[in-house]
C-alpha cells in the first residue's frame, strides 16, 4: 500500500515549499557550474559587504566637504591610497559611500521597476487576447520606444533632485522589458494542464495567477530582476552625471560629475574620475554576467550563446 | 505589402504620437504650482511676457479647453519660448539639429558597419577567437556608462596625448572648416560608435547563427560552393534584415541619444541644449527636445515597419 499524504492544507503547502526548495538547490547546482555567473556573484559579494560596513569605514565628516582634512586634489599617497578631491576628501571614502548609495538607488528601483513590470507583464499575458491584454500591450510598447533618457530627464527635472525621485524615475523607465518578458513567459504558462485544472476546480483569476502562475514564472522574473539591477545603476550614473542627481548624496555617478566640473579633466586628476567609474563598470558587468547565467540555467538552450 | 498593413501601421503611430502629446501636456501641469509661476521663479520674464504666456498656455480656462488649446499650439508649431533666452523654442532646436545630426549620423553608421561585420563572422564561428572577443568587448562597454567613458577618452587622447581637441565645435584660431571640425567631431563620434556597435553585434550575430541552421544554407553547400561564399552571398544577406531594423530605429534616437556625450565633448547640438535646459530648469526648451525626440523614434519605428514589410514580405501575416 502506498502511503498517501492526508490531504489538510498544511502537508499540501509543505509539499510545495519542499517542491520549491529541491528546485531552487537545482538551479543553484547548476548556477554554481557557471563560471561567468559565480564570477559576478562573487564580485557582488564583495561590493554587497563594503556597501553594508560603510559606516563604520568611513565617518560622516571625512566626507563632509567643511571638515575634511586631505589636502586639496592631491594625488594618491599612503595617508589617500586613492588621493583628495578639490574639497580634500578622500577618494577611497567617497567610493565606498558611493557603493551604499549606488547599490541602494539600483535594487531599490529594481524593486519597484519589477513589481510594476510582473504585475502588467502578468495580468497582459493571463488575460491574453482581451482588450485587458490590448491596453496594457500598448503600454508596454510605448515605454519601450519612448527614447528613456529624454523622459527621465524631463521628469526628474519636474520632480526635483532627491533620492527617491531619482528611484522614481528609473522605475518608471525601465519596467517595460521586464512586462514584455513575463507576459510572453505567462502566455506559455496558462495553456498548461495544471492551471486548467485550477480554474476546473473553480479557482478565481485571481488566485490562479498568484498560486499558479507566478510561481511558474518567478525564475523568469528574479533572472529578469537581476538584469535590471544592471540597468537602475547605469541609468543613475548617467542622470547624476548629467546634475540630476540628489546633490546630498555620493554616489558613484555624482562622484564622476563632481570630478568632470571640478576640473579633473583638464588638470588630469585621473584619481579622482577613474575609479568611481571603474566601479560602475564592474558592478554592472557583476550583475549583467549574474542575469546571463540565470537565463542559461533557466532555460538550456542558450548556453551556446 | 497591402494598404491595410502600412495603414494599420500608421495608425500605430498616430496613437503613440497623441499619447506623447498628452503625457507632455500633463508632466507639465503636474509641477506644483502653475507652469507659469514657475517661469516666474526661474526669472528674466517682463510681467507682460508672463502674461502673454498665461494666456497662450490658457491657464485661465479649465484643463480640457487647455489640452485642446495646447494641442492646437503645437500643431500650429508653437512650441512656447524659453525661459533663459526668451527665444522661441523652435528656432532655438532648429539651430542646434545640425552638429546632432552629423554627430550621431556618422556614429551609429560607423557602429552599424563595425557591428555587422564582427557579427556576421562571430555568428558563423561560434566559439572561435573573433566571437568570444567581441562578446566580452560588447559586454564591456555596455557595462560601460557613455558619459564616463568619453571622459576616459578624452584625458587619454586629448590630455595625455594631445591628439585631439578637448572639445567644442571648432577652433577659433582655425576657423572652422571641414578639417577643423573633423578633428574636434573625432572623439565624440568615437565614443558614441563604441557606445552603440554591441548592439549591432548582439542582433547581427544572433540573426546568423538563426539562419546558419536554414535549409537553403544547406543546399548552397551541398551545391559546392565555399564556406565563404556561402556566408556572403547566401546567409549575410538574409542575416541582415533584422539589423536593418535596428539601424533605421537608431537613426530614430539621433535627437536624444547623444545627451551625455555632447554634454561631456561640449558639442552644440540638441544634447548640450539639453543639458543647458536641466541647470537652469528652462521647462519649454525640456518639453521640446521631449517631443521632437519621441516624434522622431515613432517616425523611424513607422519607417522600420514598411521597410520590414516590404524587405520580408511574411511578415504582413504576422
Amino acid at each position: 500500500m502506498v502511503d498517501i499524504q492526508p490531504a489538510n492544507a498544511s502537508s499540501a503547502s509543505r509539499l510545495t515549499w519542499q517542491r520549491r526548495r529541491i528546485g531552487f538547490s537545482r538551479g543553484w547546482a547548476a548556477f554554481r557550474h557557471n563560471r561567468r555567473g559565480m564570477l559576478g556573484l562573487i564580485v557582488l559579494a564583495g561590493f554587497g559587504l563594503v556597501a553594508v560596513l560603510s559606516p563604520l569605514l568611513v565617518s560622516p565628516d571625512s566626507i563632509d566637504p567643511s571638515s575634511a582634512t586631505g589636502t586639496p586634489n592631491s594625488p594618491p599617497t599612503a595617508g589617500y591610497p586613492l588621493g583628495t578631491d578639490s574639497f580634500g576628501r578622500s577618494v577611497l571614502s567617497l567610493l565606498i559611500v558611493g557603493t551604499r548609495v549606488s547599490l541602494t538607488v539600483g535594487l531599490a528601483a529594481t524593486a519597484a521597476a519589477v513589481f510594476i513590470g510582473a504585475t502588467f507583464g502578468l495580468l497582459s499575458g493571463y488575460y491574453g487576447g482581451t482588450a485587458i491584454d490590448r491596453v496594457l500591450g500598448a503600454l508596454i510598447d510605448w515605454f519601450l520606444v519612448i527614447p528613456w533618457l529624454v523622459l527621465a530627464i524631463v521628469m526628474a527635472a519636474i520632480l526635483g533632485p532627491t533620492l527617491l525621485n531619482i528611484i522614481i524615475v528609473i522605475a518608471v523607465t525601465s519596467w517595460a522589458l521586464t512586462a514584455r518578458v513575463v507576459r510572453a513567459s505567462t502566455l506559455g504558462v496558462r495553456e498548461l494542464p495544471f492551471v486548467e485544472r485550477a480554474r476546473a476546480l473553480g479557482a478565481t483569476d485571481r488566485s490562479i495567477i498568484t498560486r499558479h502562475v507566478l510561481p511558474n514564472v518567478f525564475p523568469v522574473i528574479f533572472a529578469q530582476a537581476v538584469l535590471t539591477v544592471a540597468v537602475a545603476i547605469l541609468s543613475e550614473t548617467t542622470l547624476a552625471i548629467l546634475g540630476l542627481g540628489d546633490p546630498t548624496s555620493i554616489s558613484w555617478g555624482r562622484t564622476i560629475q563632481e570630478a568632470f566640473n571640478g576640473g579633473a579633466m583638464t588638470n588630469g586628476y585621473w584619481w579622482w574620475i577613474v575609479p568611481p567609474g571603474l566601479a560602475v563598470v564592474c558592478v554592472t558587468l557583476a550583475f549583467t554576467l549574474c542575469g546571463y547565467a540565470l537565463e542559461e540555467v533557466l532555460d538550456p538552450r542558450l548556453r551556446d550563446r | 505589402m497591402s494598404l491595410k498593413y502600412i495603414a494599420r501601421k500608421a495608425g500605430w503611430a498616430l496613437l503613440t504620437l497623441w499619447f506623447i502629446l498628452s503625457v507632455n501636456f500633463f508632466l507639465f501641469r503636474i509641477m506644483p504650482g502653475d507652469p507659469v509661476a514657475l517661469l516666474a521663479r526661474s526669472q528674466r520674464l517682463s510681467p507682460e511676457a508672463l502674461d502673454h504666456q498665461r494666456q497662450l498656455f490658457g491657464l485661465d480656462q479649465p484643463l480640457p479647453q487647455q489640452y485642446l488649446t495646447y494641442l492646437r499650439e503645437t500643431f500650429s508649431g508653437n512650441l512656447g519660448v524659453s525661459i533663459l533666452s526668451g527665444t522661441d523654442v523652435v528656432s532655438m532646436v532648429a539651430a542646434r539639429m545640425w552638429p546632432t545630426i552629423l554627430l550621431v549620423g556618422i556614429g551609429t553608421l560607423i557602429a552599424a558597419v563595425v557591428g555587422v561585420l564582427l557579427g556576421m563572422r562571430a555568428g558563423w564561428r561560434r566559439g572561435s577567437g573573433i566571437d568570444n572577443g567581441s562578446m566580452y568587448t560588447s559586454l564591456l562597454l555596455y557595462s560601460t556608462p557613455e558619459g564616463w567613458l568619453g571622459m576616459m577618452l578624452l584625458i587619454l587622447f586629448a590630455g595625455a596625448l594631445g591628439w585631439f581637441p578637448a572639445g567644442g565645435y571648432s577652433s577659433a584660431s582655425s576657423g572652422g572648416g571641414a578639417g577643423d571640425v573633423s578633428s574636434h567631431l573625432a572623439l565624440p563620434v568615437l565614443t558614441l560608435a563604441l557606445g552603440y556597435v554591441g548592439q549591432f553585434f548582439i542582433v547581427m550575430r544572433a540573426s546568423m547563427i538563426d539562419v546558419k541552421s536554414q535549409d537553403y544554407i544547406r543546399l548552397a553547400r551541398a551545391k559546392g560552393l565555399t564556406d565563404p561564399a556561402v556566408r556572403r552571398h547566401h546567409a549575410a544577406p538574409n542575416a541582415l534584415l533584422p539589423t536593418i531594423t535596428l539601424i533605421v530605429l537608431s537613426f530614430g534616437f539621433v535627437l536624444g541619444g547623444a545627451i551625455v556625450i555632447e554634454t561631456v565633448f561640449s558639442w552644440p547640438g540638441l544634447g548640450l541644449l539639453t543639458y543647458q535646459a536641466i541647470q537652469t530648469l528652462d521647462y519649454p526648451v525640456l518639453q521640446a527636445v521631449f517631443l521632437l525626440s519621441s516624434a522622431a523614434v515613432i517616425v523611424a519605428n513607422l519607417i522600420a515597419d514598411i521597410a520590414y514589410g516590404l524587405l520580408d514580405p511574411r511578415i504582413e501575416q504576422v
